[in-house]
């Protein structure tokens, strides 16, 4: 706001420039002005802020006033910018020329008055800027003007123009407008044509003028209110203030002492311009207008809301600061009283009050008891082992109460616990009887002595004799002292109890009545006195010749030290003597010293004395006394009974009287606190008069998990009200072996550290009290006693006791219901009887205008008008009604709805359903059918499917596994990453980048074939017929070729040999020398391929020979099952792909020869020779699988021979035959390329330590930074969903012993029967069971309890059963073929490394090509893990040797060492031991079922059953069972084809593991021996069933075709 | 019971908790007209034009996202248009005009069909990247309605893959566009918007009401009269 300033300055420097006369004039009535106006302004106060806009404002008024009693009374007002163009253009024309003449002038004038001006026109700025006014001084003047201002609007509005004008010239000056510009405007004469401006400016000045008096007006009142307090200050500022005016520059320099104000005078100062409202309450009169009286409306009846408090004082004090204000009586309302708004704290809490339980409920808050029931735990997803889950059960059986001590024990009590405890510890010692036991072994070492010496003298003392005597002796001296001592302890019990009953006794004498029923008899038993008279003499005799002999051993002993000593001593002395004398000589001084002070160092020693007989009698005698029975005195036996008589209470004093009352009154009761909550308490029970409470309660606890802490707390109640705490009591939790009714009953002593005092008889406790009469002996007694009770798990109704498992142990409580539902606590207000209160409010009178009350009045309103009833019950959504569409039971009802959710849900049948009907009528039954059907057998076994109880009940827990699993996948599969829903480019590294670069420079060669990587497709929008499998075919290897049949056709002579050959699965029977002619003219072996999957099947061309070369691709359709081909359903695809070898044989279809001639007719028949089998979620997984597997070949194949030695190309053929078997070269894959689901994202829960897994995560990234390809293995996830360190699963278990009986020697051939056994469990992939979850291991008992499980599980069950048999072994990690990632079993055996495939039980050599580890990443032992660190990781290439550290990076080191981490497997393997019977029950089942099965699948044929062939199958397949299938012998055979001679036959042994029918039935199937059709063809099937431990179940089924040859 | 005005994008909220009332058809209309099992929705119109300050020679895709219960029963639920360049002179609209024409049956609301568009278009290198992704309802009232859709594009995660992204033309792209037509995991996802595409709907009906869904305004006589400003969203 400098522009007014500015303006002044503007105008003042003019002046000055261009007519001192017109400057002095002007300057004086500045001058006078200001001083006016300085008048007000005290100089000593300190400055507040100066208030610009006030200032400003004045100025703009005073600034054209100033200037207006000066010549320049047509001062041009500044051109605005609603003038015309001409006249603004014809002024300035003429200001131009007016500059022009003046300029000259002016600067002269500049020139002469420079020096002066300018510090001048700073001063006055200066001085401007420390104006300050007062408050209420500048209140007053802006009031006034602003009253003006508002008058003259329009006025004030031009001026403001004009200054503003004046303002954008000069912005360009800083602060001032250049010499010429301000000269062209004040200098400016009007000329007469622009009349408007003149009139305007005429106008303006007049208003102006008008202004000015205004607040010339103000001013002068002002000063006059003033002009009383002005002192000489004031005065002297004027003068000042004209001198700065006046006088040069040297003249403002006046030098003064400094200026002190004297308190009062500040007070003074400060009295003038602070105002202190008075705290007196202002009369009313002053605060009303006029003459009004007061009204109060709230006694005319009106509602006025309820003021906020405030105190008297301080209203008082805001009354009389209002009332100082102009109209500050608008502030005060009809009653005299501020102005105020009602209260705003609201009187009713808005937060609902909190009801207590006890009183009053309302009916709608009132809680209803529910049963507790268990809450799924947090990871529900994976369930535990079935029977592990239910309650677990904890009986406590508390059956009483026993009191050492009480408060309300009478002196007579007191003895009386005191007796019967002397009493059990007499009892106990009897028992034990430790006195007699002594003395019989001393009488026994005495005899013992005696013999020795006896043989001794008798003899030679023999060496032995003679050592051990004093060793008898020293034993026979340690085991009287121990007899003595027990000796006296008896007789000091014994002594108690008598003296303690003797106590009793003359209590009960003293006092007159009798308290307890203790009665003590001391049974006395007669003895013969000569006889025991003589023993204790002999006893006595025996002992002291013993204490005899011993004083004399020692004597000697002493007697020889003595002499040594003595010995000694005199040499000493002679040596002293002789020196004395060389001294003596020397210094007489010395002499005495030295004397003195040899004569102190030898004592010369006393001989030991001879013991004394006599003492040592006595001695012995004393003690004899002492500690045992006198002889012929009656040996006393205590008994205590308690058949004393109890003084009635009418007999006894009135002490007594009253502690019995007292003791009636109390009773106890105890409290059972599990977890230290309290589950249950006892009944209270009195406390009976002899101290005992019985309770015999048995609580059941049903407990979830192992408990943390049992406690009984004992109170005891007096009377009707105070309960006291006796005490607690930890009761140990019982081992698992204890169980309910084989627990013993424990007692379990308390005491208290109470202290009471009675008035009556008792003794009290904690209070010390005598028996004697002049109250010496004080004793003082705690209360105490013993509870007893016992604790035990609880049997459940299968005899299966009710324990939680031990590893649940460390799990603790699970946390209490943290999130207490917030909603429950939010209730509406308690509307109880809406009647009741609107009568209420009716007589109540309410104030329907009172805003506190306007909640209420709507709701009666509402409630009286009828339109809202308010309901009777609590709700806790009490809008959902409003939006339900259908009430819930008609919702309930809609099969449509049900439809929709449970689509909504994604259950499994109807996540995928298309176009819910809209109606309820096209919604068929059937539809929920397969659901309810499911839901209903989640929990029923079916028995029908799986002919075992067992394994219905595994697989029902699978399937139940399974399905929360798939739950679990389902929720993760709504958690999404980036990744999933945008494609990113990763950022190129730089190498990438430079070969990138690189590759821009190459030159192109567009005939080179690139490999291209293919898309690969998420599984969101495919269809039916998108996905396609595709195989291709290379080759095979050792392909059983056809024995010659046809040769046999040619010679039909049937010699023995010819069988032979037929039957010759041995290769030793053949020998291709017998025919070579046969080789190279016949065909060998006709084969193709035919690829089934999904019940498509596809084949091969045929090729020739054993080693056919195909190379065919095969497409086969791929169909997700429901149609669903996301990830999580893909992934649990069962199905299998079969890849099966058949040959081709021709047959003529004629036979006759005649018929030859005139044209060839021949029948196609096909022969299984084997099959290779490839999981779908394998090659899912795997995205391709390439390479060569080994065929599975059944053991014998009729007609077939494995050809081995036609060495044709022999190098190769060297190193294949070194295993045996039949190989296919392979590719397969899917087209487009799936991405296979990821694992679920989620970190399970852990029970390793936190300093283990993090070493282990860094352990795992640090493998996978150098070799990001091989897998590093440490911790995985177990059945319950946790995270277990792995080397807790290896841990050396016992194979079942059958095994190793069976085979008792050889090691070799063990191990290969105990991976056997391992790879007879049934394969079961976690991808299909465990969908997208990774892996879980179960424990070796978990696995052979379910009996399927994937790799990891059969190798860690082999390892540890390798390690149990007490080989070294390990387990590999590692990828293998087909199977991918997988485990393996490597083991150590006479330096030589051994790879077992658990899955198959097969073994290879570590240099073995063909075996199906590829890689190696991980070597796990039950105490480290090492990562191969090697350049390669085959197998072949590798080096086992753990121990190089720079091979294999072990977790376990000196830097952290092994922790000693405890396994997860059990102690030991319990096996059940084979079932024969059911085995054999279950086999017949299966030939029947397999029987029909065949038949089924032709229908169109009779199928004839050859029952002779059957039965020699059935004999044969134990044999092949007992051989494992190798080296079937020669004989059997010929047997069989002795038996069967007439017919060709074509058929094969399957072996498969046993766990469902379903794959029996498909494996049968898959074979195609039931595709012949021939007419006359017959048919052989023989199932036998092998039962190993476990209920291990080895399956062989022998399918044969016969044909009858003519 | 009260049913409500079947707005999709309620049913769509709340069809998780519970599907919408279907109102029984009254049974005189039900004589008259049979009674019908689905409501059939007839969607034309085109995809006209585009709003990309910037870029040129853009062309765009179309595709359809609905409901398990929605079957198209005629015309083509995908599409892919020819790429136009802006004209010199002043509207610098990209124009498509590209028509799309079907129709569906369904027998629920719920899962209305959604019209997904993603703009493609050439870089400076000359490689060919996203423009945008967007989607809308097709509108639920018949008659005319256009719809102004902004469209938008993932970003880059980081700066430096950013360059990367700049440089190689490989720009981060939604794995599938119907993502944009789905709530679901969007969470993880960072855009940019980047222009508008303008797209006219003429929406046919048929048995909707019969089967007691209402989407016509109460105070409307007739749906078809309704001013085709009305329908323009306004960005």
């Amino acid at each position: 706001m400098n522009r007014s300033e500015e303006s002044q300055m503007i105008i003042m420097e003019e002046f000055l420039d261009e007519d001192p006369a017109q400057v002095e004039r002007l300057r004086r009535t500045v001058t006078t002005r200001r001083h006016r106006r300085k008048k007000t302004l005290p100089e000593a106060v300190c400055p507040p802020e100066p208030r610009a806009e006030e200032r400003s404002r004045t100025s703009m008024a005073a600034a054209p006033s100033g200037a207006a009693p000066a010549a320049l009374r047509d001062l041009p007002p500044v051109p605005s910018t609603s003038r015309t163009g001409f006249a603004e253009f014809s002024v300035r024309e003429r200001m131009r020329e007016k500059l022009k003449a003046a300029r000259s002038k002016a600067e002269i004038t500049l020139l002469q008055e420079d020096p002066s001006p300018r510090p001048r026109r700073l001063k006055s700025i200066r001085e401007r800027k420390t104006e300050v006014r007062l408050d209420k001084a500048s209140d007053n003047d802006k009031f006034s003007q602003t009253q003006e201002d508002e008058s003259h609007l329009p006025s004030k509005m031009k001026f403001c123009g004009s200054v503003k004008k004046v303002k954008q010239k000069s912005t360009f000056q800083n602060d001032f407008p250049s010499a010429e510009e301000a000269y062209n405007f004040f200098t400016f004469n009007f000329d007469p044509e622009p009349e408007s401006i003149k009139a305007g400016a005429r106008k303006r000045n007049e208003l102006n003028e008008e202004e000015e008096a205004e607040e010339e007006c103000v001013e002068t009142h002002e000063d006059e209110q003033e002009e009383d307090e002005t002192d000489e200050d004031v005065c002297l500022v004027k003068d000042d203030d004209l001198f700065i005016i006046g006088q040069t520059a040297e003249d403002f320099l006046v030098m003064k002492p400094a200026d002190c104000e004297s308190y009062s005078e500040q007070l003074k100062k400060e009295k003038e311009f602070l105002f202190t409202p008075s705290m007196l309450a202002v009369p009313t009169s002053e605060k009303m207008h006029g003459n009004m009286q007061p009204r109060y409306l709230e006694d005319e009846g009106l509602y006025t809301g309820e003021r906020p408090f405030v105190s008297q004082s301080n209203q008082n004090i805001l009354e009389n600061r209002i009332l100082r204000q102009e109209q500050g009586k608008e502030w005060f309302g009809d009653d005299g009283k501020i102005l105020a708004l009602p209260n705003p704290i609201k009187q009713s809490s808005t937060r609902p009050p909190i009801f207590s339980l006890e009183e009053g409920i309302a009916p709608e808050l009132e809680t209803v008891y529910r049963k507790a029931i268990k809450m799924t735990a947090a990871n529900q997803y994976l369930v535990g082992p079935g029977d592990l889950q239910g309650p677990f059960q904890l009986d406590i059986d508390i059956s009483g109460l026993i009191f050492t001590h009480h408060p309300c024990f009478s002196r007579e009590h007191v003895l009386a616990a005191k007796l019967a405890q002397l009493y059990d510890q007499y009892l106990a010692r009897k028992q034990k009887n430790l006195t007699r036991l002594l003395t019989d072994k001393l009488h026994a070492l005495r005899n013992a002595v005696q013999c020795s010496i006896d043989g001794g003298s008798a003899g030679v003392p023999s060496p032995v004799a003679q050592q051990s005597i004093p060793e008898y002796k020293i034993e026979i001296r340690q085991t009287r002292r121990l007899r003595d001592a027990e000796q006296e302890k008896d007789r000091m019990l014994l002594k108690t109890i008598i003296k303690v009953w003797k106590q009793i006794k003359s209590l009960r004498d003293f006092q007159k009545f009798t308290n307890t029923p203790m009665k003590l008899y001391l049974r006395k038993e007669e003895i013969d006195q000569r006889l025991d008279e003589k023993a204790y003499e002999a006893e006595i005799q025996a002992e002291i010749k013993e204490l005899l002999e011993e004083c004399m051993e020692e004597y000697e002993k002493k007697m020889e030290e003595y002499k040594t000593e003595l010995q000694e001593w005199k040499s000493w002395k002679k040596t002293q003597k002789s020196k004395k004398k060389k001294k003596k000589k020397e210094i007489h001084e010395e002499e005495s010293v030295e004397d003195c002070d040899l004569g102190e160092e030898r004592i010369k020693p006393i001989p030991p004395k001879m013991a004394n007989s006599l003492d040592i009698e006595q001695q012995v005698r004393e003690k004899a006394d002492n500690c045992r029975r006198k002889p012929g005195e009656p040996a006393l036996i205590p008994e205590l009974v308690l058949s004393g008589s109890i003084t009635p209470t009418e007999l006894c004093p009135r002490a007594e009287v009253l502690r019995r009352e007292d003791v009636k009154k109390r009773s106890a009761f105890i409290k059972v606190l599990f977890n230290s909550k309290e589950v249950s308490r006892t009944a209270t029970r009195p406390i009976s008069s002899d101290f005992r409470v019985h309770f015999g309660q048995i609580f059941n606890l049903q407990i979830f998990n192992w408990p943390e802490s049992l406690k009984l707390q004992i109170y005891e109640t007096m009377g009707m009200s105070s309960t006291t705490l006796l005490a607690e009591v930890f009761i140990p939790v019982p081992e698992t072996t204890i169980l309910t009714g084989s627990a013993p009953m424990e007692e379990i002593e308390f005491s208290s550290n109470q202290r009471v005092m009675l008035d009556h008889e008792g003794v009290g406790s904690g209070v010390s009290f005598s028996f004697e009469a002049d109250g010496s002996n004080k004793m003082t007694l705690m209360t105490s006693g013993k509870v007893s009770n016992s604790v035990s798990w609880a049997v459940g109704e299968k005899g299966i006791p009710l324990i939680p498992p031990v590893s649940q142990q460390n799990s603790g409580i699970p946390s209490a219901l943290k999130n207490i539902d917030a909603i429950a606590s939010i209730g509406t207000s308690g509307l109880t009887d809406m009647k009741k209160l609107a009568k209420w409010a009716a007589e109540a009178k309410l104030d329907p205008n009172d805003p506190n009350n306007a909640a209420l009045m709507q709701l009666i309103m509402v409630a009286t008008s009828g339109e809202a009833h308010v309901p009777d019950f609590f709700r806790l959504e009490q809008l959902q009604q409003e939006f339900n569409f259908v009430s819930d039971e008609e919702f309930n009802r809609s099969k449509r709805f049900r439809l929709l959710q449970l689509r909504n849900g994604e259950v499994a049948e109807f996540r995928n359903y298309k176009q819910v009907p809209l109606h309820e009528r096209e919604i068929s039954e059937k539809i929920f059918q397969d659901y309810e059907k499911r839901l209903q057998e989640r929990d029923v076994i079916d028995s029908k499917n799986y002919l075992d109880a067992h394994r219905a009940v595994v697989a029902n827990y699978l399937q139940k596994v399974r399905e929360s699993v798939i739950n679990r996948f389902l929720i993760a599969k709504h958690h999404f990453l980036l990744s999933d829903l945008v494609n990113e480019e990763e950022i190129p590294s730089l190498g990438i980048l430079g070969l990138s670069l690189f590759k821009l420079a190459e030159p192109k060669r567009p005939l080179k074939p690139r490999r291209k990587e293919r898309k690969k497709v998420t599984a969101q929008n495919l269809s039916d017929g998108d996905i396609k499998l595709l195989v291709n075919i290379v080759r095979a290897y050792d392909i059983p070729v056809r024995k010659p049949v046809t040769s046999k056709l040619q010679q039909p002579s049937k010699s023995s040999r010819s069988f032979n050959e037929m039957f010759a699965a041995s290769p030793s029977a053949q020998s291709p020398m017998d025919s070579p002619d046969w080789a190279f003219n016949q065909v060998l072996v006709r084969p193709f391929v035919e690829v089934s999957f999904q019940r498509t099947v596809c084949r091969t061309t045929t090729a020739e020979g054993p080693n056919p070369n195909w190379n065919e691709e095969l497409e086969l359709p791929f169909r997700a099952p429901n149609g669903d081909y996301s990830t999580h359903s893909l992934q649990s695809v069962k199905d299998e792909v079969f890849i099966n070898i058949f040959d081709e044989v021709l047959h003529g279809a004629v036979e006759d020869d005649h018929e030859r001639g005139s044209g060839i007719r021949t029948r196609v028949e096909r022969h299984w020779l084997g099959c290779v089998k490839i999981p779908f979620t394998t090659i899912y997984f795997q995205a391709r699988i390439d390479g060569t597997f080994k065929v599975d070949i059944p053991p014998v194949l009729l007609g077939y021979s494995k050809e081995k030695n036609l060495g044709i190309e022999t190098g190769y053929d060297s190193v294949r035959n070194l295993s045996e078997g039949s190989y296919i070269t392979l590719f397969i894959t899917i087209e487009p390329q799936l991405i296979p689901g990821e694992s679920v994202r989620e970190k399970f829960d852990t029970q390793e330590d936190e300093k283990l897994l993090q070493a282990a995560e860094k352990y795992e990234a640090d493998c996978t930074s150098k070799f990001p390809s091989r897998q590093c293995l440490t911790t995985v996830i177990d059945l319950n969903g946790k995270t277990v360190f792995i080397t807790r699963y290896i841990k050396p278990l016992n194979p079942p012993q059958e095994l190793l009986d069976a085979i008792p020697n050889s090691s070799q051939t063990a191990a290969e029967l105990v991976a056997r056994y391992v790879a007879l469990i049934p394969f079961l992939p976690d991808s299909v069971s465990f969908a997208g979850i990774c892996d879980l291991w179960s424990t070796s008992d978990q696995f052979l309890y379910l009996l399927a499980g994937d790799e990891e599980e059969h190798a860690v069950l082999l390892c540890n059963y390798f390690l149990g048999m007490g080989k070294k072994a390990w387990l590999i990690i590692g990828n293998g073929i087909p199977e991918g990632p997988t485990a393996y079993v490597l083991t150590l055996e006479q330096s030589q490394y051994v790879i077992w495939n658990p899955s198959t039980g097969y073994f290879y050599g570590q240099y073995d090509t063909f075996c199906p580890l590829q890689n190696v990443y991980c070597l796990i032992t039950c105490d480290n893990i090492w990562f191969n660190m090697q350049e390669y990781d085959s197998p072949v290439r590798i080096n086992f040797d753990v121990s190089k550290p720079k091979l294999w990076k072990s977790f376990f080191s000196r830097s952290l060492p092994y922790p000693g981490l405890c396994s997860v497997q059990p102690e030991e393997l319990v096996y059940q031991h084979s079932d024969k019977a059911a085995a054999v029950e279950l086999q017949g089942r299966i030939e029947k079922i397999l029987k029909d099965k065949i038949m089924e699948w032709r229908p169109r044929h009779l199928t004839r059953w050859n029952r002779y062939c059957t039965s020699t199958l059935r004999n044969f397949l134990p044999l092949l069972e007992q051989n494992q299938g190798k080296d079937v012998e020669d004989d059997h055979q010929a047997e069989l084809q002795k038996q069967l001679g007439d017919y060709r036959v074509s058929g094969f042994p399957i072996h498969m593991p046993y766990s469902e029918v379903g794959p029996l039935i498909e494996a049968v199937h898959s074979t195609g021996v039931h595709t012949i059709d021939v007419s006359n063809v017959e048919f052989a099937l023989a199932v036998y069933i092998h039962a190993y431990p476990q209920n291990v179940l080895s399956v062989w089924i022998y399918v044969a075709s016969l044909v009858r040859n003519r | 019971k009260r049913v409500p005005a079947a707005a999709p994008s309620v049913s769509m909220a709340t069809a998780g908790a519970r599907p919408l009332a279907t109102g029984q058809a009254a049974p005189g209309a039900m004589a008259a007209a049979g009674s019908p099992s689905v409501f059939l929705l007839a969607v034309n119109g085109q995809i006209e034009s585009g709003q990309f300050p910037g870029f040129d020679d853009l062309y765009c895709k179309f595709c359809f996202v609905y409901g398990q219960d929605w079957v198209p029963t005629a015309g083509l639920e995908e599409g892919i248009s020819q790429i136009t360049s802006k004209s010199d002179v002043a509207p610098t609209t990209l124009v498509w005009n590209f028509p799309i024409d079907i129709t569906f049956k369904s027998t629920n609301p719920s899962g209305w069909p959604q019209i997904v568009v993603s703009v493609y278009g050439p870089d400076f290198f000359g490689n060919d990247v996203v423009r945008g992704y967007g989607a809308v309802h097709v509108p639920f009232t018949p008659g005319r309605h256009t719809r102004t859709i902004a469209m938008f594009v993932p970003e880059s995660t980081s700066r430096l893959q950013k360059f990367t992204s700049w440089f190689t033309g490989r720009r981060p792209e939604f794995t599938d566009p119907k993502v944009v037509a789905q709530g679901e995991g969007r969470e993880v996802t960072r855009v940019r918007s980047q222009g508008f595409v303008t797209i006219s709907f003429n929406v046919v009906t048929k048995d909707m009401k019969k089967l007691g869904y209402d989407v016509s305004p109460s105070d409307m006589q007739n749906p078809s009269l309704v001013p085709v400003a009305e329908g323009i969203h306004r960005y």
